[in-house]
């Protein structure tokens, strides 16, 4: 349970980590949270030369709120999104209390968990629902870049070698509507990796008429999936039953799982419709209760 | 409520656990707590394949290493005629392996250099030239003439190790064939591990200047160890000295000999500086002892008023690369003949097949006396199944078929003894505490609105506390227990024992035990066990068996010291001893209660001033050799309902009335009925070592290998009822493995039971959300 030997900074601005991955490249590992490369490198799956700790750069610590959305450092952990009580983005709470166990989440962060591109993961499902993008640089450049755009394959992203995924972006919901988000998981315990996660989230307006809507899915696919037809399918509808039913079924046929020891694929594929289902449901159930409660 | 361990007459209360303020707070002392000067690590090479030729093994770049001293590979140890080594069964198992491997993450060479770090690199470097073979996985497939042999340094080419059967084949046959009702069951146990927390390690520690060799080791059985390891050494016993410190847990995966303990000894001989080894938890899981792995066929015969007629059982007994179970020596099935269960069966017949696959050797009892969990969950199971057959109430066909209360001792088909039980009336106090008759009316109206609810039953027998000795022992020890008391000259005392808690808290029942007897509080006593040194013999703890047997060795060993001392207090008294008597805290004595004397007085009178003649001092020891097992026995009912989209099911409740006999300790007892209940849910839900058709272990680790926490665990609401053992001394029957052996039956048969009503008659376990959804889509009920 020791890793091979490497070597090991600890830079304190954006500028040494990038003058760092560009010195080693291949060879270099940046460390965030290291829940997923520790426990790979102690396995002897993961054995970089190299490892650059990105802990102490306080620019990837930043959270800014604004009328346009959040933007979030990649060094965001999973607990501080827990606990964070923004009304206008209910599904980064709801979903964070479902990653892996509290010791994890203390000291596993967003940005890590992107750029490792596990396609059981839960972010990348809920963040794909939010439309997110990531913030993309190195010495030369920084680029935004589609979260749908970022996944490439299992563990595999478009980032460069080179690069440092800084921060995540959010857009706001619509004005005029309020948002409503679920993260649903199938875990064969407490802190697995999902069999099968689903994030949902909508806009409603008064009338309860879905203005934005977004799905994501989780290990029902090479990477992290976004669900676009379902999520196609509700805006302008009410969610009604035929309605998220509809939703549903397009999800599932979005999902492209694989058959294994958590079940096969048709089971996963069902379980993206169930989970879409419930979610939307819960989704209107809290619409109504709101509403009743303003009216 | 808890009572603190200075309580006056302490048997029967829940004592505060004396161990627990050192063990939680971080104080323990596990084996890889323990550095010696000087000290060196090993590691171990082992192989990716399940089935390969060892074409060579090249050590030169792992000597290279910095801080290296030595590899060692399994023709260095055939040189020493060491490769081999006897398992517990009477099989024989390769230390490290020479000429070609047999189970994935077969040990293949040991590396040992200053720190495990460098170890672990230099294992890295070891090459192994393997020539993969064909993985004999299926072990009825092994038993086919296809099957390439897996041993071939057996005279019998073949992949059955043994037949065993017991019972009477032709009247339980004659019997089956002329009963109305018939049922047939499959019934699979899958392979699991007892996956304790610390894994198994060791530190060989031999000095050359005084040729002792101490060895520290996780161990359920030090004296058995020592007794192993100077057969297998050629070291003199005298001069081994074993250490079990802290174990934290065993579960019956501390008691085999394992193939890294021997090269840490052989190492530690050849070095002459002390060598540690400690798993990671992938070796834990992957090769070190499993258990179950059972598969089973039941037919049970019966009238059509539910009276049983006979019980015919025939099983496949997968056993990996080794037979290296750790049964008594006369029972390569354990006890697996408990099969007949609660139940009156006026013949039975059992069969178990030992069958050689390429996976990692076994299996051990896991929490379960031998066998006892495999025998449980079968009879358990196949009575759901001939209750369903008979379209009666699974609990009304257990009250017709019980053993009676005036039937004990009860002598069973398949031989055995049971010493005493009232099984109706455990049965009756759980029905009560669920409400057995609103909850089924419940079952219907729930049932009406389309919800899929089961109510699951097992009212098993358990057979624990090995044993007599004419009919127990391992490699020819027979398998009693022991205790030595010396009380000191201020009323305290030390007493050891034979036996090595691994968290069941000896150092409090047992030190309530002695205090009882002796008139002192759990705090005057200190419990030790695990120093062969100091400890008198026995053969360890697993299988229930440390209160039947070293418990009564306490109770006995305190009753001759309370012979000697009612001597000494006869004296102090001065009086004829017959006119002193013991009023269960002092001796007082007859027809003048103020004239008394405490057992601190007499132990300080044993060494100031005895009666004339008498040898002072105040020690005894007994060597406790039990008339018979005990009979334990329990009645569980689990309710679950199951998601009808997911396929997950929820325990909605669980009632466990359990009857161990005499209580010691109630809130140890009722903590390990958590335990073990706790356990016996992650069995029926979670967990199995699968492999895949090239013998990998698919479940290496705790990612794979599903640990229930906290979450996952339903709320245990428990009870007992209380039928002393009319030969133990204090009338105990073991229970730390009851809920184990008896709970994933009444899973399964909830499960069962919710799914019954659509022709589900069996689900095997692991019972996985798919599994159950899979079943749900067949008969139209998935959502």
């Amino acid at each position: 349970m020791f890793p091979n030997p490497f070597d090991y900074y600890a830079p304190e601005t954006c500028d040494d980590v990038y003058a760092l991955l560009h010195e080693h490249g291949y060879d270099a590992k940046v460390i965030a949270g290291g829940q997923s490369l520790l426990p790979m490198m102690k396995l002897r799956l993961a054995a970089p030369e190299v490892l650059v700790d990105v802990n102490n750069v306080a620019d990837l610590r930043t959270m800014a709120v604004s009328d346009t959305g959040l933007r979030l450092g990649a060094l965001t952990r999973h607990a501080e999104m827990e606990r964070a009580q923004w009304p206008d983005y209910p599904l980064l709470s709801a979903t964070a209390g479902h990653i892996a166990d509290p010791i994890v989440r203390n000291r596993g962060t967003m940005g890590g968990s992107l750029a490792h591109a596990d396609p059981a993961a839960d972010w990348g499902a809920a963040l794909l629902a939010l439309d997110a993008r990531v913030t993309l640089a190195d010495a030369a450049r920084s680029r935004e870049v589609r979260l749908d755009d970022f996944f490439v394959d299992t563990f595999t992203t478009v980032l460069e070698p080179t690069e440092l995924l800084t921060a995540i972006v959010i857009p706001a919901p619509p004005r005029e509507s309020r948002p409503f988000g679920q993260y649903l998981k199938l875990e064969r315990k407490v802190g697995d990796f999902a069999v099968v996660g689903v994030a949902v989230t909508a806009s409603l307006d008064d009338a309860g008429r879905v203005v934005t809507a977004g799905i994501g899915l989780a290990s029902v696919g090479p990477r992290p999936l976004k669900a676009q037809a379902a999520e196609a399918l509700l805006v302008g509808q009410t969610l009604s039953p035929a309605v998220i039913r509809e939703a549903a079924e397009a999800a599932s046929q979005a999902a492209d799982p694989v058959s294994d020891r958590r079940g096969s694929a048709e089971y996963k594929r069902t379980m993206v419709r169930v989970f879409v289902e419930r979610g939307l449901a819960k989704i209107q159930a809290d619409w109504e209760l709101v509403n009743r409660a303003s009216a | 409520m808890a009572v603190e361990a200075t309580e006056a007459q302490p048997l029967g209360k829940a004592v505060k656990r004396k161990e627990d303020p050192r063990l939680i707070r971080g104080q323990g002392r596990y084996l890889d707590d323990i550095v010696l000067p000087n000290m060196l690590y090993m590691a171990l090479v082992r192989s990716p394949y399940a089935h390969a030729r060892i074409r060579g093994i090249d050590v030169e770049e792992a000597l290279k290493v910095p801080g290296v001293q030595a590899v060692l590979t399994g023709e260095d140890l055939a040189q020493m005629n060491l490769h081999w080594m006897p398992t517990l069964a009477g099989d024989k198992q390769m230390v490290l392996a020479t000429g070609k491997v047999l189970f994935q993450y077969q040990e293949v060479a040991a590396v040992v250099a200053d720190s495990r770090a460098a170890a672990e690199d230099a294992a890295q470097k070891v090459q192994v030239d393997y020539e993969p073979l064909p993985a004999v996985v299926d072990p009825f497939f092994a038993l086919t003439p296809d099957a390439p042999i897996l041993r071939e340094d057996r005279e019998e080419k073949s992949n059955h190790i043994w037949h065993w059967e017991v019972g009477d084949k032709e009247a339980t046959d004659a019997a089956l064939a002329g009963s109305p009702v018939r049922i047939k069951e499959v019934i699979r146990m899958p392979r699991v591990h007892p996956a304790p927390i610390e894994p198994c390690g060791c530190i060989a520690d031999y000095q050359k200047a005084t040729g002792k060799l101490t060895w520290y080791v996780t161990s359920q059985a030090p004296h058995a160890h020592r007794t192993v390891l100077a057969m297998v050494s050629g070291l003199p016993e005298h001069m081994i000295h074993v250490i079990s410190p802290d174990v934290g847990g065993g579960f019956g995966n501390k008691v085999p000999v394992y193939p890294g303990y021997v090269c840490a000894v052989v190492l530690s001989l050849k070095l002459g500086r002390p060598v540690k080894w400690v798993e990671t938890r992938t070796e834990n899981i992957a090769t070190t002892n499993f258990a179950r792995d059972y598969h089973m066929t039941a037919e049970i015969g019966a009238t059509e008023d539910g009276r049983v007629t006979a019980l015919k059982v025939s099983t496949i007994a997968d056993h990996g690369a080794f037979d290296a179970a750790a049964d008594p020596t006369r029972f390569p099935a354990g006890l697996f003949s408990i099969v007949t269960g609660s139940y009156r069966f006026p013949v039975a017949f059992a069969e178990v097949d030992g069958v050689y696959t390429n996976k990692a050797p076994g299996g051990v009892a896991y929490r379960c006396s031998f066998r006892v969990t495999e025998a449980s969950f079968l009879i358990e199971r196949a009575m759901q199944t001939l209750a369903l057959k008979l379209n009666m109430d699974p609990a009304e066909l257990r009250r017709r078929n019980f053993i009676q209360p005036d039937e004990f001792p009860y002598q069973s088909a398949l031989g055995w003894t049971y010493d005493s039980g009232n099984y109706e009336s455990t049965l009756n106090k759980a029905l009560a505490l669920v409400d057995y008759d609103r909850l089924r009316q419940e079952q219907k109206e729930r049932r009406e609105r389309g919800e899929l609810v089961g109510i699951g039953l097992s009212t098993f027998t358990e057979i624990v506390g090995a044993g007599p000795s004419h009919t127990f022992d391992i490699l020819g020890i027979k398998m009693f227990d022991s205790c030595e008391i010396r009380v000191h000259p201020t009323g305290k005392v030390i007493a050891r024992l034979g036996t090595r808690h691994q968290g069941q808290g000896h150092e409090t029942t047992f030190a309530q035990i002695i205090a009882h007897e002796l008139g002192l509080t759990a705090s005057d006593v200190l419990i030790e066990e695990g120093d062969t040194d100091t400890a008198p013999y026995g053969l360890g703890t697993y299988a229930s068996r440390s209160t039947p047997t070293a418990g009564g060795a306490a109770a006995l060993a305190a009753r001759r010291i309370r012979q000697k001392a009612q001597q000494i207090a006869a004296h102090l008294l001065e009086m004829a001893p017959e006119d002193v008597e013991w009023d269960g805290s002092q001796f007082v004595a007859k027809g003048l209660p103020s004239r008394r004397v405490s057992m601190a007085e007499v132990a300080l009178a044993a060494y100031t001033n005895v009666p004339p003649g008498m040898e002072p001092g105040l020690e005894a020891t007994y060597y406790y050799d039990p008339p018979n097992l005990t009979f334990p026995n329990g009645a569980y009912v689990a309710v679950v309902s199951i998601d009808r989209g997911t396929g997950q099911v929820r325990v909605e409740r669980f009632v466990a009335v359990d009857d161990c006999g005499t209580v010691i300790n109630p809130m140890v007892v009722e903590g390990q009925v958590h335990g073990g209940l706790t356990e016996g849910f992650g069995i029926a839900f979670m967990q199995e070592i699968a492999f895949d058709e090239d013998g990998n272990c698919l479940a290496p680790n705790f990612m794979e290998y599903l640990v229930p926490t906290a979450l996952e665990t339903p709320r245990w609401e428990t009870d007992r009822t209380e039928t002393p053992s009319p030969h133990h001394p204090i009338g105990a029957k073991g229970v730390g493995e009851s809920p184990n052996v008896g709970s994933p039956a009444a899973f399964v048969n909830a499960v069962v039971d919710a799914l019954s009503p659509y022709g589900v008659t069996n689900v095997d376990i692991p019972m996985f959300p798919w599994k159950i959804w899979e079943i749900l889509k067949t008969h139209g009920l998935a959502l």
